[in-house]
């Protein structure tokens, strides 16, 4: 095994808006070994994106404020960083790329000069080199005539193409680990594989860390070596993708699991199949966050909230009856109607 | 970009006619015969007869219109009876100061107002913010007239810092030239500071929560960069749309402030012209100006062009106003 | 213990109150300058209604015995400018012709500017075209020139002011107007009116005329508080209204030239153009966001 490269530990992440508190990323924790990919899953709200936003310290302040929890890089606690430290770190041995080409590439600089600029921020090159370095970038992103392309808007690119920059932005500066929130959400489908093969490409060839944020389970098979599912700012279940994939253990993931299929490939929606909607969390959820919408719930579900335990070596799961000792039965047709049991 | 200059200017022509038509239209509306009033009213019949024909009155008002138009593009205004001198020259004479007022008031209003407004979006909220929304509320509301009569009252008449009135020249010396700028700038920039703070805030408060601010901090840049270049560099379009409009209105606004302070410029020939009854440098000025204005609008549709690549001026409307 | 249908309602109860507080805090303090500005309005327009009740003298009564007195003197609240006039009643009295002026004014830019608007919209083609230009034409002059140039020929005046002013409004109204009736005109609505055979009128006057007041009131709004500094601007010139009429500008002209012997009568003309002005700014803000907050006006 390799060496540890991130360490996340019982993150808390909450939103003030007004006298409301939303506590978005509750508790969360993971650990990320170098040249390693993990996958972090679940609903839009789950706070999958915000832990991932968290560990650059690029939630918006105000309203979020990361709360409690530690999260290790290479042995150094990122959220004690002074705010010059964790420049360095940004960009440089951690990147980010976003969900949204189009928004995310600032509409009235050159691309040549957005890549040369995260160059430049942390490397002492002239110019000159800075440009090449960039040609270099957008050449190993697979764009077609990039000393041309230095020279144009991001909107005389098409999606894919922009993605691709993106990525070469967030690659110049050879990062250790690359933080990708939702990296083919806002692209068309034939050109979300080219995107994702890009980059399991360019993991096997810069030799980097990987997280993937997605609600997309088939991205997570494709990509990752582990993973991690959300539900309301919590971990519900963790392991290897090959362990979740054979035995998925937590209703929350068969629920994604039968969405993933009956959902047509086009619908971005495509989770939206479980009947009901996640919890607010801007008050105490008392029992198990899923309860509401869980068909397998029983009276201990409301009352108290399960711990993540291991059934199996290195597979998590946050459910009272999926413990060494029990086992839930899969129905087939559980999240077929609103069936969710509530008595 | 050529072709859309070309484009543009061409779409000028019809503009200025109808400019020229108006002005036109409206001397025409003069009561009695403008030669008469022009003359004042110890003028003799004679002269008045004579004065007639010089100007034209006694032709068919096609004719009128027809010479008037070809005087207009040869930069042919005549000459001015009060100020016995070429109008061209009068209003080139006074033309530069005019400029040199409205420059400086707008190099002010930039200066203070851009900053306060980028401050003001970045503490949403605080004390600072309140108070640049709040001044720059009283700014917008503000009669430049009377607040250029209360600085001539605290700063000329009181404290004895400032000149009240005039233009410096160079020749005495630097701060001759500044000091008598200073007020008159301080009076004409006041609304466009005010605009411009409040534009800058609200399009920051826009541009700050968008995506590629937060790649830019992803980045690792410096706080200063995301803030001044990405954020700001957007917020910059509806800025010029204001730019362009405020500086159109300094050259108005210069026609009350030039008055209080008695500034050399085209204003206060406007209204010199208009006591000394003589409306051929009133027509001229006022055309002068409206030619001003319409070339501005124009440059501030390049400049959106060179801020916001996305804007596509090869289509009809540019975007300009 | 509670069961959870309790609990389910107590959480829904805590969230609702949270989430009212909220909107009426912010509601609160968006109203506050509203309503700040509607008192100053409402206040502008008792004074001038009452005016001779709440002037303490005639506005026009000069009395050489008592020139330019200061503040409180001999009876007199803000003192006397230079013919021996009470300067606080030709204050009052001074409202009657900013009010006046700025509604006439405006109205009568509503009326043609909107109904040229409406007609260059609505027809749009080569009318539009016409339409467009003239008034592009008129918005070549810098807004005070326009005035200042009409007063020029037509001569000092109340009725004059409120022509020069409202022609100078017509150009803006009209593209507000023209503005908000190809958008409407865009609108399906519309085409299924016009498909099932209405006519012209109808059409304006039920769906594009209804849709358009709302802008209209907010552009109105602000267009009052240019009409008022118009005026004041146009006699401080000595192009507005006539003299010995009251008027904040020309008040404020006389003023310019006592500043030593009486600051008082060009501070206070002053002072009053400018918190009305505000207030009616702050009104018409409040109504924009009230309207509709993306209204860029």
């Amino acid at each position: 095994m390799s060496q540890q490269l991130l360490r996340v530990k019982d993150l808390q992440v909450e939103f003030k808006s007004g006298s409301i508190t939303n506590k978005a990323v509750n508790g969360v924790s993971f650990d990320l070994d170098a040249n390693e990919s993990i996958g972090i899953v679940g609903e839009s709200g789950s706070g999958k994106s915000v832990t991932a936003t968290s560990i650059l310290r690029l939630i918006p302040n105000p309203p979020g404020k990361i709360t409690g929890g530690d999260i290790y890089f290479k042995g150094n606690n990122l959220l004690e960083m002074s705010n010059n430290d964790i420049r360095k770190v940004r960009g440089n041995e951690i990147s980010m790329i976003f969900q949204d080409p189009s928004t995310s590439l600032n509409p009235v600089f050159k691309v040549g000069n957005q890549l040369m600029e995260s160059i430049r921020t942390h490397q002492n090159v002239s110019k000159k080199e800075a440009k090449k370095k960039a040609i270099e970038m957008l050449e190993l992103v697979g764009i077609p005539a990039p000393e041309k392309r230095m020279n144009m808007y991001p909107h005389e690119f098409s999606g894919g193409m922009r993605q691709r920059v993106m990525i070469a932005i967030a690659l110049s500066c050879n990062p250790e680990l690359l933080i990708a929130d939702e990296p083919t959400t806002a692209l068309d489908v034939t050109v979300q594989a080219q995107i994702l093969n890009l980059m399991k490409d360019l993991q096997a060839r810069l030799q980097m860390s990987i997280i993937m944020i997605t609600h997309d389970l088939g991205v997570v098979w494709e990509t990752c070596d582990k993973m991690i599912v959300m539900y309301a700012g919590r971990v519900v279940e963790s392991g290897e993708v090959k362990a979740i994939y054979q035995n998925p253990l937590h209703p929350y993931t068969w629920g994604l699991l039968d969405s993933q299929i009956t959902e047509s490939q086009e619908s971005t929606e495509a989770l939206s199949a479980i009947p009901g909607s996640p919890p607010d969390l801007s008050y105490e959820i008392k029992g198990c966050p899923f309860a509401d919408r869980c068909p397998y719930a029983q009276a201990i579900c409301y009352e108290t909230t399960p711990e993540l335990a291991e059934p199996y070596q290195g597979h998590a799961v946050a459910c009272h009856f999926q413990t060494t000792e029990q086992q839930l039965e899969r129905r087939e047709d559980a999240y077929v109607d609103g069936s969710t049991s509530r008595s | 970009m050529r072709g859309f200059l070309f484009k543009r200017i061409i779409q000028l022509i019809p503009t200025l006619f109808i400019v020229a038509v108006i002005v036109f239209f409206i001397t025409r509306m003069l009561p009695g015969n403008p030669a008469a009033v022009m003359l004042g009213p110890q003028a003799s019949a004679e002269d008045i007869a004579a004065y007639s024909d010089k100007l034209g009155l006694n032709d068919p008002m096609y004719q009128q219109f027809f010479d008037y138009l070809l005087n207009l593009v040869t930069l042919d205004f005549g000459n001015s009876l009060s100020y016995n001198q070429p109008i061209v020259d009068l209003i080139m004479e006074r033309f530069p100061n005019t400029i040199l007022l409205a420059v400086s008031a707008l190099i002010l209003a930039v200066i203070v107002g851009v900053p306060a407004g980028i401050i003001a979006a970045r503490k949403q909220n605080t004390l600072i913010d309140y108070s640049v929304t709040t001044l720059s509320l009283i700014g917008v509301s503000m009669p430049i007239f009377w607040l250029g009569v209360m600085l001539v009252l605290y700063f000329s008449v009181n404290l004895g810092w400032l000149p009240a009135t005039g233009m410096g020249s160079l020749e005495d010396g630097f701060w001759d030239f500044i000091s008598h700028l200073i007020l008159p700038s301080i009076a004409l920039a006041t609304i466009p500071t005010s605009q411009f703070a409040r534009i800058i805030r609200s399009s920051m408060l826009e541009t700050i929560s968008q995506d590629y601010v937060k790649t830019a901090r992803s980045k690792g840049l410096k706080e200063f960069m995301v803030i001044n270049k990405h954020a700001f560099k957007n917020a910059l379009t509806p800025l010029i749309t204001v730019m362009g409009l405020q500086f159109s209105a300094l050259l108005g606004g210069a026609v009350l402030t030039e008055t209080i302070f008695s500034w050399p410029g085209m204003g206060l020939l406007i209204i010199d012209a208009i006591e000394k009854r003589d409306f051929v440098v009133v027509q001229s000025t006022v055309i002068f100006v409206a030619v001003i204005y319409v070339v501005i609008n124009l440059i501030v549709d390049i400049l959106y062009k060179v801020v916001n690549p996305k804007v596509n001026l090869d289509s009809n409307n540019g975007g300009g106003k | 213990m509670m069961s959870m249908e309790q609990v389910e309602q107590a959480r829904e109860l805590q969230y609702q109150k949270a989430k009212k507080e909220q909107s009426f805090r912010r509601k609160l303090l968006r109203n506050r300058f509203a309503a700040l500005g509607l008192f100053v309005i409402l206040l502008l327009i008792v004074t001038a209604i009452l005016a001779p009740v709440i002037a303490t003298h005639a506005p026009n009564d000069m009395d050489v015995t008592k020139t330019l007195l200061g503040p409180g003197q001999k009876g007199h609240l803000l003192g006397t400018d230079s013919y021996g006039r009470d300067i606080f009643s030709r204050i009052v009295y001074g409202s009657r012709i900013s009010l006046i002026v700025g509604i006439a004014a405006v109205v009568f830019g509503a009326v043609f500017g909107s109904l040229l608007g409406l007609v260059a919209g609505y027809f749009g083609g080569k009318i539009d075209a016409i339409i467009m230009r003239f008034m592009d034409g008129m918005m070549a002059f810098p807004f005070i020139l326009l005035a200042i140039t009409l007063m020029t020929v037509l001569g000092q005046g109340l009725v004059n002011v409120i022509i020069a002013i409202g022609v100078s409004n017509i150009p803006g109204f009209s593209r507000v107007v023209r503005g908000q009736v190809l958008n409407v005109k865009e609108a399906e609505y519309i085409e299924v009116t016009r498909s099932l055979g209405a006519k012209h009128g109808r059409i304006i006057f039920k769906h594009i005329v209804p849709n358009s007041i709302a802008p209209l009131i907010v552009y109105a709004t602000m267009g009052i508080a240019g009409a008022i500094i118009s005026e004041a601007s146009l006699s401080f010139l000595g192009l507005g209204v006539q003299p010995p009429t009251a008027s904040w500008g020309s008040m404020l002209q006389e003023g310019k030239d006592f500043l030593v012997l009486s600051p008082e009568l060009a501070t206070f003309s002053g002072l009053a153009i400018l918190i009305t002005v505000l207030g009616i700014n702050l009104f018409g803000d409040g109504l924009r966001d009230a309207l509709d907050p993306k209204m860029k006006l």
